[in-house]
């Protein structure tokens, strides 16, 4: 299969706090490489602009969070970054979105090579109406990995810790599952294609706190070998997992207008004990959102 | 009422007789005579057909050709009919199942909400409204003219009724798979026809095996779309391409407007076993839907 994505890193604007966006970049100096470099990305819902001019850089293996209230825009950037988006129909991407140096929305770009790359974990939990062993093998065959297929799902279970709880009943119908073991299922299969980096849309809305302990602990033993975007609402979640936050929050124009905006992106840290704009403050005390 | 006990009274949770109640009661009632209004004629029918066919039933009168219609019930049979129904509604089956679930795939799937899709939807609406005889004139003025009759041109007929049904009954069970599955799919970098094929139609697989079934239920008992395409005939006609044939529908129509007590006699039995045909098909569609079914829940 053709991959029209490359894995270089070059053509790609300098780096850090010299780079001129306020709340953009980071100070830390980043450790592994660039995977995302969002700059100056609005998003469109046909006539309405969800999200103005984000402008953000990841890194590899690093946990990055999205705060903010609801309707902010974290999960629409998040779908612009596998281009999920494409699927709704009038979505717009203004902007430059690259992923290791290759804009995302360039005309010869392959949505679907890049969803091979980007895998995604949603809000609630959809495991397809097939067996267990079927769900995780499923994007393995659609990928054309085929070979040591047992091996492959074992090992998607197990490192989505669920391995123990199915391992007798992988014939059985993923929908017979609990919702945090559902969850734990869709993020075995988006992990099973081995992606690149995987995007997460608020995972553990749904689930109770054990289950919500059991994905961010699998995230950070998972974080040496994927890069991760986690959209939450919690910002507690955020503290305990995230490397880097970034804050959006929504803005109000003249006439009823409204749209979502990145406030501040710093290191998850700073985020939370020393944000530098008013707004964050608010909202990661509580005072607002 | 008292309470018995001492101390503090008793929650008084009855219901409060009320006109609520009143109305409850009277629809309660009103739904239950409705019930059996539907479930009497339904009975009548299938008694009738029974009491009067089930004599009637045997190996050979399923198998023999159709004897002249003086000679009484227990010469002869309806074979021709039998072989017939199944030959075209089979070809019919065939020919429409697939392209109508292939139209339903483009409808939901593909079309979107473009021009293109939006009219095949409605086209599809004012097919199913087609009067089946005018659908039999129309496959007599096409195909009949000028290929002469046979069991392809009532299949075509037939295949025209059932098209629009498999459609619309396709097209309902794909709309009810849930977008979060398509998405699922699409995030693991699937291609449309990958998550059509592997995930969609799958998870709808049961409704629209059980659809397809009764839309093959329904053109097997149709009589209208078939007398101006396939004729009659007394002898069993096993090439469904070319020449007259024969239908159980068709065969119960001459033999109910005849005089003759044997060709009555047989029409019954050729009336019990077309409802055996579609009660069995609904049996089938049952066991298929279950056996899909078996992963989504």
């Amino acid at each position: 299969m053709e991959e029209p994505v490359q894995d270089i890193v070059t053509n790609l604007p300098p780096l850090g706090p010299a780079a001129g966006q306020p709340a953009g970049d980071p100070v830390e100096p980043a450790t592994g490489e660039v995977v995302f470099h969002v700059q100056n990305t609005s998003i469109w819902y046909s006539a309405f602009k969800a999200v103005t001019d984000v402008s953000l850089t990841m890194y590899e293996r690093e946990i990055t969070a999205f705060i903010g209230p609801s309707g902010c825009g974290k999960t629409t950037v998040l779908r612009t970054l596998n281009r999920l988006n494409d699927l709704v129909a009038g979505a717009r991407v203004e902007g430059q979105v690259n992923y290791r140096g290759q804009s995302l929305y360039a005309k010869d770009v392959s949505p679907i090579a890049v969803r091979r790359r980007i895998g995604m974990v949603f809000q609630k939990p959809n495991p397809f109406p097939k067996s267990i062993y079927d769900n995780v093998a499923w994007g393995c065959r659609v990928l054309g990995m085929k070979d040591n297929m047992d091996e492959r799902v074992e090992r998607a279970l197990t490192q989505a810790a669920l391995f123990d709880e199915v391992k007798d009943r992988l014939k059985a119908s993923g929908l017979s599952l609990s919702g945090g073991q559902q969850q734990r299922l869709c993020i075995a299969r988006a992990i099973a294609v081995e992606p690149d980096v995987v995007l997460m849309d608020e995972p553990a809305s749904a689930l109770d706190p054990i289950a919500t302990q059991a994905i961010e602990q699998l995230m950070h033993q998972l974080k040496s070998e994927y890069t991760f975007l986690i959209v939450t609402h919690n910002m507690q979640q955020a503290a305990r997992v995230a490397d880097m936050t970034a804050f959006f929050s929504i803005s109000r124009g003249g006439e009823g207008e409204r749209w979502g905006e990145l406030i501040e992106y710093d290191a998850t840290e700073k985020i939370f004990t020393a944000p530098s704009d008013k707004r964050t403050e608010d909202y990661v005390t509580g005072r607002f959102g | 009422m008292a309470a018995v006990s001492t101390g503090q009274p008793k929650a008084d949770l009855r219901e409060p007789a009320s006109w609520r109640r009143t109305k409850n009661r009277i629809t309660t009632v009103l739904m239950v005579l409705s019930l059996v209004v539907v479930i009497i004629p339904l009975g009548f029918v299938l008694y009738t057909v029974i009491a009067k066919g089930a004599s009637a039933i045997s190996w050979s009168f399923l198998t023999s050709s159709i004897p002249p219609s003086v000679l009484p019930v227990g010469i002869g049979g309806i074979g021709p009919a039998v072989v017939g129904t199944l030959e075209i509604t089979g070809l019919a089956t065939v020919m429409a199942v697939p392209l109508g679930i292939l139209g339903a795939i483009y409808l939901n799937e593909y079309g979107g909400r473009g021009p293109l899709a939006r009219f095949i939807g409605v086209m599809a609406d004012v097919m199913t409204g087609v009067p089946s005889i005018v659908m039999g004139l129309f496959i007599y003025s096409i195909w009949v003219l000028h290929f002469g009759y046979s069991g392809l041109a009532g299949a075509f007929a037939l295949g025209a009724l059932m098209l629009p049904i498999v459609i619309r009954s396709t097209d309902e069970m794909l709309r009810l798979v849930p977008d979060s599955l398509r998405e699922g799919s699409y995030a693991l970098g699937a291609t449309k026809a990958r998550v059509t094929l592997t995930v969609v139609l799958p998870a709808a697989v049961g409704g629209i095996v059980s659809g397809a079934l009764l839309a093959v239920a329904r053109a097997a008992g149709e009589t209208a779309p078939l007398l101006f395409t396939i004729l009659a005939v007394t002898s069993v006609n096993t090439n469904v391409f070319s020449g007259p044939n024969t239908s159980l529908p068709s065969q119960i129509f001459a033999n109910a407007s005849s005089p003759y007590v044997g060709a009555q006699g047989r029409g019954w039995g050729a009336a019990l076993t077309l409802i055996a045909i579609a009660f069995i098909l609904m049996i089938v569609a049952r066991v298929i839907t279950a056996r899909f079914a078996k992963y989504t829940r």
